[in-house]
């Protein structure tokens, strides 16, 4: 079938099966290997993006699904102005504070995290996403990560809202330490610190 | 001449040069490669442990005018051998029908196709027929012996280490002199390395030249063994490593096997063929950490002080050889623990059963001998009412003690420092009970472990392996040539960047030894054709040995750019480093000369090592370790919470600080899983949990905030005073958190992982000894 | 060549459902995805990934219940503020479903129809005694949740039907609730137990209690003879009764994950937990 959809911002139509993993259209047919799979089942994040916004494995995605629907990729993070690139809060934090070793599973943290600090680190429960209960997701409360948190929360909050992402380099710490640095970046008001349109 | 600055690059936590590339998803890993045309590959494996291969059965409703088959016949068809190179040449790269089927999991034949869809249903399609054989399971019935696997013994290897005595008797006498013997048995289980990114490896075969690139530590053993797989010379093969998602030692010795099948059906199919494992079977197939068996004697006399110790280590080798006798060598030489003892036995084996072949994991034997002494340290302490850090302190040992091997210690000895962070570390111990936010009742505890590890081959292994590496300076060619830099100065080594930070620390080696910024360090992809043979990326020596050699390298390299400069008088005074470097690499070039420095590893004077006795230097340096863990146990669930977990670690000088931190938190968290969670489950010598849904490693939210601290005795024959980190982070944890747990419950645990299930029985059998009473002692 | 079909409505789907019986019927995936290039393509998809309505949650005030259209993820169940007030441990199992990603994807009505032993929200429907709508082009029906599986991975869910909405009876004040998962690890992890329970508690004794156990057994259970045991009971005394009832009601297995005993062992300390806890 073929499937129409805004890629990184920028619309994208393949000729793909319906059932075929969206992480294959990205890698085999879009050429989009930024996205890497290192389990095929769900388990470790390795091939996580953005589906209407919200994080996904897209090895759990057909590609069927995502016919008229937005995804985002690691290679959508960064902005580009005047031909230059930036990167987001996020990458520039995980190379500045050591949170990427291998790399392998580096994508799908900064797509993840990314999401995390321009939706809110909000705890479930606490209403920063409440509302939509169809169509586009769970709403788009403006970020304020850290708003309201301990440092213990804070880590804490990082700890539950990636544990889909699994690295067996780092041991999780420096991760944790680049992605809080990476919303004080944002809270601080660095306008440019995601790199992204707000 | 003006002595340079001191080198600022040398204890600077710069950014991993490989870093943007990783965190843009730009970085290419094998997979990720462009290869237009290639074939996909898939292996046909055996469902049984042991058996013969009757037949290859080929399912006649399949087309196979449009796939490619290769079997062992291939190999010999070519003149090659069937067999992955590596100590012992024991293990095919597919059993050939009439041959024995050794493990589950072994391959059987490849296949080819155009689409990975249609190889594996190639694969799916070729049935083998296997007549069974009665299999060995464990090491315990390995050596009953009533199916022979390997001789009459079923022992692959075995070592000895005497210290302080001759005969066993003297042991056993000194043993019954003890006022106090600990005695101790302790298992491990295996662990999977888990690596996130799955072996790969892709093959072609052009300019009269097999080529290989993939995911891998070791370019040179992927090359040895296929010049005898392939029966190829030694430029007819050219290894390259990709990018490398993670390796932890499962990367060591596996990948050649790979590389072989890659090789083998691109030479068959006459294109390229990219062979990406699946999880599923890269969990199955590929090598695990050796399960261990090990029993332990600590004798201690009325003050305390030991008087003998005795320890008997057996390990699970699986079906063939492969690194088995390294593995268990450096687990008997850690066995006896850093601690003094006049009197010290230890009796290693490792034995062949029908599991598919355990190999090298980060820790390498030491893990598994560890947790046991470290155990029966604290069972020592306990035994003795004594606080368990203290009881370290006064037995570990300091500079001017000798190892169980008789090495005297002389430098770079940690102890004092390691003990005293973890002692400055560790405020007062947590709550014994409490309540969980669920409302279960807990219990706390805290456990300290010190330990030590080998960096570096063991024993005579780095002479013998004489690991080289180059510098060379190159000249701007095409595009570059338009950039400010002179020269760039190529690091040329094979040691391979798995994410641990190679890279990065080479070019800050080299930055700091010729005196240049690192931007002008580049440090190439390991190609066989195009770097010198460094040695293996493991055993924590890359940075400790070969960032020696690159330190060397780039030192006389630059005594020459200063020694043409000085000899061309006041006109070239005022040239930087990089224009001599520029000037003498174009006047070499006008010679058809390269302008490159090439060394060789020089082991430290004084090291003596003797193969037959096991004595003497058994590496040229240690690490230093020591941790805290605190735990709680839900009694509920039985779950273990780790809420601390402090890590002293003397790594001899950081490089790079921050690297050096991720080593030993990566570490700590593989250390921590296996402890409590991580394990590998065999079913009629089948994995049984091979999926990442079953076969589980520690997430974000298991992982407690870890608080590492740097200790730095330097190491006067290291780059900057550098010695090994990789591994010995990985030693020590597990045996902290059993003595935490012990603790906490009251009741010993000596078996990996420490799961709910085994606290939950350990708790029922007290509980029915105090009486039926319920609850926990 | 698998065949696609994306229902725009409720009316719509259950047309598709009606025409094509055998197709895979798909919404987050998070099951049916797992592993798909290693798997055949179905012959065709009805995805109702979004499906328009399908995710309300709502206060059918008359009734008393929350109605939860099936097409909400995770996600939504755990966050949506009728949720969190009205059946607070659908949101607490909610935010225990594997990860971030796992939840955003996943669906009430996917866990229900695929109806595994280990699905987190099961037990917590059993105890809350919700009610499932079924849907079909024969028009819609309603099944309180404890008829609807029927066996290790059967259901009660026609050929032709979909579940459109899971009705979760709005708690009383006096009503006090327990949820547990035991994992293998704190995420990402399949449950070795879990237990919930909804306990009527009036002048300190246990009035009435819907005690239920997910992955002890080959379905999500109820457990009638701890509810019974309970009744009148204070909670202390309670608890001890509730242990005790749990041997005769189950009988777990072990398999790659934990033990029999292991699970037997928890569960009686769950079940004892439950009421403990009420003083």
């Amino acid at each position: 079938m073929k499937v129409t959809l805004t890629l990184n911002g920028q619309e994208a139509a393949v000729e793909v099966p319906p059932w075929r993993r969206l992480l294959d259209v990205l890698r085999d047919d879009l050429s989009l290997t930024g996205t890497k799979e290192g389990c095929g089942e769900g388990e470790c994040g390795a091939c996580t993006v953005l589906l209407d916004g919200e994080p996904v494995n897209s090895c759990l995605v057909a590609a069927g699904q995502c016919d008229g629907r937005a995804v985002t990729t690691v290679e959508g993070l960064a902005t580009h102005r005047r031909g230059e690139e930036i990167l987001h809060a996020v990458q520039r934090q995980l190379v500045a504070c050591g949170g990427a070793q291998c790399g392998i599973c580096t994508p799908g943290i900064a797509v993840c995290a990314a999401h995390l600090l321009e939706r809110g680190l909000g705890a479930p429960g606490d209403g920063a996403n409440d509302g939509a209960s169809d169509g586009a997701g769970v709403g788009a409360q403006a970020a304020l990560p850290l708003a309201g948190k301990s440092e213990a929360e804070a880590r804490a909050a990082v700890r539950e809202l990636l544990a889909g992402n699994i690295c067996r380099c780092t041991g999780y710490q420096l991760v944790v330490e680049a992605v809080l640095a990476a919303a004080r970046e944002v809270a601080d008001g660095d306008a440019g610190a995601t790199g992204r349109p707000s | 001449m003006v002595q340079a600055p001191p080198a600022p690059w040398i204890g600077a936590s710069l950014p991993r040069v490989d870093g943007i590339s990783k965190v843009t998803g730009r970085a290419r890993y094998l997979d990720d490669l462009p290869a237009a045309g290639a074939w996909h590959g898939a292996t046909v494996r055996s469902d049984i442990a042991h058996g013969v291969l009757e037949a290859l059965d080929f399912d006649p409703a399949f087309d196979w005018s449009s796939v490619v088959v290769v079997t062992a016949a291939d190999i010999a068809a070519q003149g090659g051998h069937n067999v992955i190179r590596l100590i012992q040449d024991d293990q095919p790269a597919l059993v050939p029908v009439g041959g024995k089927v050794m493990h589950a999991h072994e391959p059987l034949a490849l296949v080819a196709a155009p689409s990975r869809a249609l190889a594996r249903a190639a694969a799916a399609a070729v049935r083998p027929r296997i007549q069974p054989l009665p299999a060995v399971l464990s090491a315990k019935d390995a050596l009953a012996g009533s199916v022979a696997l390997h001789g009459t013994d079923n022992v692959f290897k075995s070592f000895l280490i005497r210290k302080g005595h001759r005969e066993d008797a003297e042991l056993e006498r000194a043993l019954a002199s003890a006022a106090l013997v600990i005695e101790g048995e302790y298992t491990t289980s295996p662990q999977e390395q888990m690596y996130i990114e799955p072996q790969a490896m892709m093959s072609s075969w052009h300019d009269g030249r097999c080529h290989i690139v993939g995911s891998m530590q070791c370019p040179y053993y992927v090359h040895k063994a296929m010049k005898t797989l392939l029966a190829c010379k030694d430029d007819e093969v050219v290894i390259s490593q990709s990018v490398t998602g993670g390796g932890f030692g499962g990367k060591e010795e596996y990948p050649s096997m790979i590389a072989a099948h890659a090789a083998l059906l691109a030479r068959k199919a006459g294109r390229a063929v990219k062979l990406v494992y699946d999880r599923d079977e890269d969990i199955a197939a590929t090598t695990k950490r050796h399960p261990a068996w090990i029993r332990h004697r600590l004798g201690v006399d009325a003050s305390g002080e030991p008087v003998a110790i005795d320890v008997d280590v057996v390990m699970d080798g699986g079906a063939y050889l492969t690194l088995s006798q390294v593995v268990l060598s450096r687990g008997v030489l850690h066995a006896a623990g850093p601690y003094r003892c006049p009197v010290v036995r230890v009796r290693g084996r490792v034995v062949a059963t029908n599991h598919p072949p355990h190999g090298a994991f980060r820790g390498f034997g030491a893990p598994q001998t560890t947790f046991a002494y470290e155990r029966q340290m604290d069972k020592l302490a306990r035994a003795r009412g004594e606080d368990p850090l203290a009881l370290r302190k006064r037995l570990a040992l300091r500079s001017g003690d000798t190892t169980a091997t008789g090495q005297a210690l002389t430098f770079s000895v940690g102890t004092d420092a390691v003990l005293a962070a973890i002692e400055r570390a560790a405020g007062p111990p947590p709550q014994r009970a409490g309540r969980s936010l669920a409302g279960s009742p807990l219990r706390r505890g805290r456990g300290v472990c010190f330990y030590f590890h080998g960096a570096g081959f063991t024993g005579s292994g780095e002479a013998r392996l004489a690991g080289r590496a180059a510098v060379a300076v190159v000249l701007p060619s095409g595009a570059e040539a338009a950039s400010a830099a002179p020269v760039r100065f190529e690091v040329r080594s094979s040691s391979t960047d798995i994410g641990q930070g190679s890279i990065t620390m080479f070019s800050q080696i080299a930055a700091a030894s010729l005196g240049c910024d690192p931007q002008l360090v580049r440090v190439i992809d390991p190609t066989t054709d195009k770097v010198p043979d460094s040695g293996p990326t493991v055993a924590s020596r890359t940075c400790m040995v070969v960032g020696r050699v690159v330190e060397q390298a780039c030192r006389t390299l630059r005594g020459r750019l200063e020694a043409w400069r000085a000899a061309r008088g006041p006109a070239a005074e005022s040239l930087s480093l990089p224009e001599v470097a520029a000037a003498m690499a174009r006047e070499l070039a006008s010679d058809g000369k390269e302008l490159v420095e090439l060394v060789q590893y020089e082991p430290p004077p004084g090291i003596v090592w003797d193969d037959d006795s096991y004595t003497g230097s058994a590496y040229p340096v240690y690490g230093w370790a020591a941790c805290l863990v605190d735990v709680a146990v839900d009694l509920d669930t039985y779950e273990v919470s780790v809420l601390r977990c402090v890590q002293a670690v003397d790594v001899g000088k950081a490089i790079n600080p921050v690297i050096v931190r991720g080593q030993i938190e990566g570490g700590t968290l593989q250390a921590l899983g296996w402890a409590l969670i991580e394990n590998v489950i065999y079913k009629d010598g089948k994995v049984a949990n091979a999926n990442m849904t079953n076969c589980i490693v520690p997430t974000f939210a298991d992982a407690p905030e870890l608080e590492t601290v740097l200790v730095e005795e330097p190491y006067p024959y290291g780059p900057g005073g550098a010695k090994g980190v990789g591994e010995i982070p990985m030693d020590g944890p597990a045996a902290a958190v059993a003595n935490a747990v012990e603790d906490a419950l009251g009741c010993a645990f000596d078996s990996l992982p420490i799961s709910p299930e085994k606290i939950a029985t350990a708790l029922r059998q007290a509980s029915a000894r105090s009486d039926g009473k319920a609850g926990v002692p | 060549m698998t065949a696609y079909l994306r229902p725009r409505s409720l009316a719509e789907a259950v047309a598709a459902r009606a025409a094509e019986p055998g197709y895979l019927v798909l919404a987050g995936g998070t099951d049916l995805m797992v592993n798909a290039n290693h798997r055949p393509a179905p012959a065709g998809l009805i995805d109702l990934w979004r499906l328009p309505g399908a995710g309300e949650i709502s206060l059918d005030a008359e009734r008393g219940q929350l109605a939860i259209g099936a097409g909400a993820t995770w996600l939504q169940v755990q966050r949506h503020p009728l949720v969190v007030r009205h059946a607070a441990i659908l949101a607490a199992a909610a935010r225990e479903i594997g990860a971030l990603q796992i939840q955003a994807r996943g669906t009430i009505g996917g866990n229900v129809a695929n109806s595994s032993p280990v699905g987190d929200s099961l037990p917590v429907l059993l105890a809350l005694e919700a009610e499932l709508e079924l849907c079909s082009v024969r028009g819609t029906r309603r099944l309180p949740y404890r008829e609807f599986c029927t066996g290790y991975r059967t259901t009660a869910l026609g050929a032709d039907e979909l579940v459109s909405a899971v009705l979760v009876p709005v708690a009383a004040p006096a009503v006090r609730l327990f949820w547990r998962k035991v994992g293998t690890r704190r995420a990402q992890s399949i449950s070795k137990v879990m237990a919930a329970a909804a306990i009527h508690l009036e002048d300190g004794v246990v009035r009435r209690a819907t005690v239920a156990f997910g992955a002890v057994a080959d379905r999500p259970v109820r457990l009638a003879g701890v509810e019974a045991a309970v009744v009148g009971l204070a909670p202390a005394q309670a608890a001890e009764a509730a242990r005790a009832a749990v041997a005769g009601a189950i009988a777990p297995i072990s398999d790659v994950r934990s033990t029999s005993d292991y699970r037997l062992q928890v569960a009686e300390n769950l079940a004892a937990r439950m009421f403990s806890e009420l003083s």
